[in-house]
């Protein structure tokens, strides 16, 4: 294995337990993960299952209780939150399940923000965000507000996890509040970016949306219980997809 | 097959090859290509059942082509199959049986069971992305197709899970 690149993202050993009112919660029980860089991996199970703390551990949002993190071969062992805010800045883009846009900045400044916060000039950051606005097919909302968007509050928040183009997109649940016609959308654009090399992590409950990742992690109480690359290659063995689709005679 | 190109034939007269090429349309390219032997069979077993009448027709340097419409017979059966609500797609599942049984023959482990099987699903659920995101967006029929088996899987997928969660906390 020593001929693999540097993993974008490696865990050893990772553990996380919830402190709260009650008996401790074991949210995370001890995981190891290498993702490649251009995989995109998505970790699927019931709710409750701790795979949303797990993305929040691998995003600096959490620190773990014990067990250690790389992002490209350098580990985060040490780092403070104000480095997290930083490499999330320039290393990881996330998208949230209710999009966490800002309500009072408009779609173009929502984009554009995390673009100025890292430091990028005013003009590359409005250059990039119109060609993000444009690749989601956002021309002509950027001065809209997020609450006047419907459905496409997720393609701006997606918009604004790439603006710094970073090495790695983590997403929770990013269809989680959307219809299936939204579901859809999610899916499709997340595969568009992995075409193109983006490395994702997606964590969901919608084996819909998972399908589109070319490797599965199945998530049942805190640990993996199965990592499954979906090759995506030759067909099911039987009936598979046109089994399925089959019409009885 | 025979009730869809019945249904196919409520609308005037076709002959086999038009209704093979009538259902791909409909049915986009996610639906197993029906096979025209199989088209000939099945219309062939329609005429003797006397739910379709054929024609033969006459072409200019090439075989007769047989041109077929409905009876009354054939309209009364569509009729009937409109009217019918169809039965439940899951009545029988040969992988609960397995899972079922498998403690008792100390054979097979129930979670590496239900951790193989998913990644049947997952893989057919890829191959169903695969097929929705190449299939023509304008065609609505093909779509929900494609969805319906999605969300089938996404059903059994579920289910999976609930096995999972309840076996694991036996163990």
């Amino acid at each position: 294995m020593s001929d693999d690149p540097t993993p974008v993202l490696r865990a050893e050993g990772l553990v996380k337990t919830h402190h709260g009112e009650g008996a401790p919660a074991h949210a995370v029980r001890g995981v190891d993960l290498r993702v490649r860089p251009g995989e995109f991996v998505a970790v699927t199970g019931p709710s409750g299952a701790g795979k949303s703390t797990l993305l929040h551990l691998l995003g600096g949002l959490q620190r773990p209780d014990s067990g250690s993190i790389w992002l490209d071969g350098e580990c985060a062992d040490g780092w403070r939150e104000a480095r997290w805010a930083v490499e999330r800045r320039k290393r990881i883009g996330i998208v949230f399940q209710f999009f966490n846009l800002v309500s009072d900045l408009s779609v173009a400044d929502n984009v554009e923000l995390p673009a100025l916060l890292a430091g990028v000039p005013p003009k590359r950051a409005r250059a990039e965000r119109a060609d993000l606005l444009a690749e989601l097919g956002l021309e002509g909302k950027e001065r809209s507000m997020p609450g006047e968007l419907s459905g496409e509050q997720q393609r701006v928040a997606l918009a604004r996890a790439l603006v710094n183009r970073p090495p790695l997109l983590l997403a929770d649940e990013p269809a989680g509040s959307l219809d299936s016609k939204g579901t859809r959308e999610v899916m499709r654009l997340l595969t568009r970016f992995h075409q193109r090399g983006q490395t994702i992590v997606l964590v969901t409950h919608d084996a819909r949306l998972a399908s589109a990742a070319d490797r599965v992690i199945s998530f049942f109480d805190g640990r993996i219980a199965d990592d499954a690359a979906l090759d995506g290659g030759a067909p099911p063995r039987r009936a598979g997809a046109s089994g399925v689709l089959e019409l009885r005679d | 097959m025979r009730l869809p190109l019945l249904a196919l034939l409520a609308r005037g007269p076709a002959h086999g090859y038009e209704l093979k090429q009538d259902l791909e349309l409909l049915l986009g390219s996610a639906y197993p290509q029906p096979n025209v032997g199989q088209i000939y069979v099945t219309l062939g077993r329609l005429e003797k059942s006397g739910l379709i009448e054929g024609e033969d027709v006459e072409q200019s340097g090439r075989p007769n082509k047989k041109v077929y419409h409905l009876t009354d017979a054939g309209r009364e059966a569509l009729h009937a199959w409109f009217e019918e609500t169809e039965d439940e797609p899951r009545v029988r599942d040969e992988f609960f049986m397995k899972l079922a049984l498998a403690p008792q023959t100390g054979l097979a482990d129930q979670i590496a069971l239900i951790n193989r099987q998913r990644r049947q699903y997952l893989n057919t659920m890829r191959h169903l992305s695969k097929l929705a995101a190449a299939e023509n967006r304008d065609n609505r029929i093909a779509h929900l197709l494609i969805e319906g088996a999605m969300l089938h899987l996404q059903a059994d997928l579920d289910w999976l899970e609930r096995c999972q969660e309840e076996l694991e906390e036996l163990e």
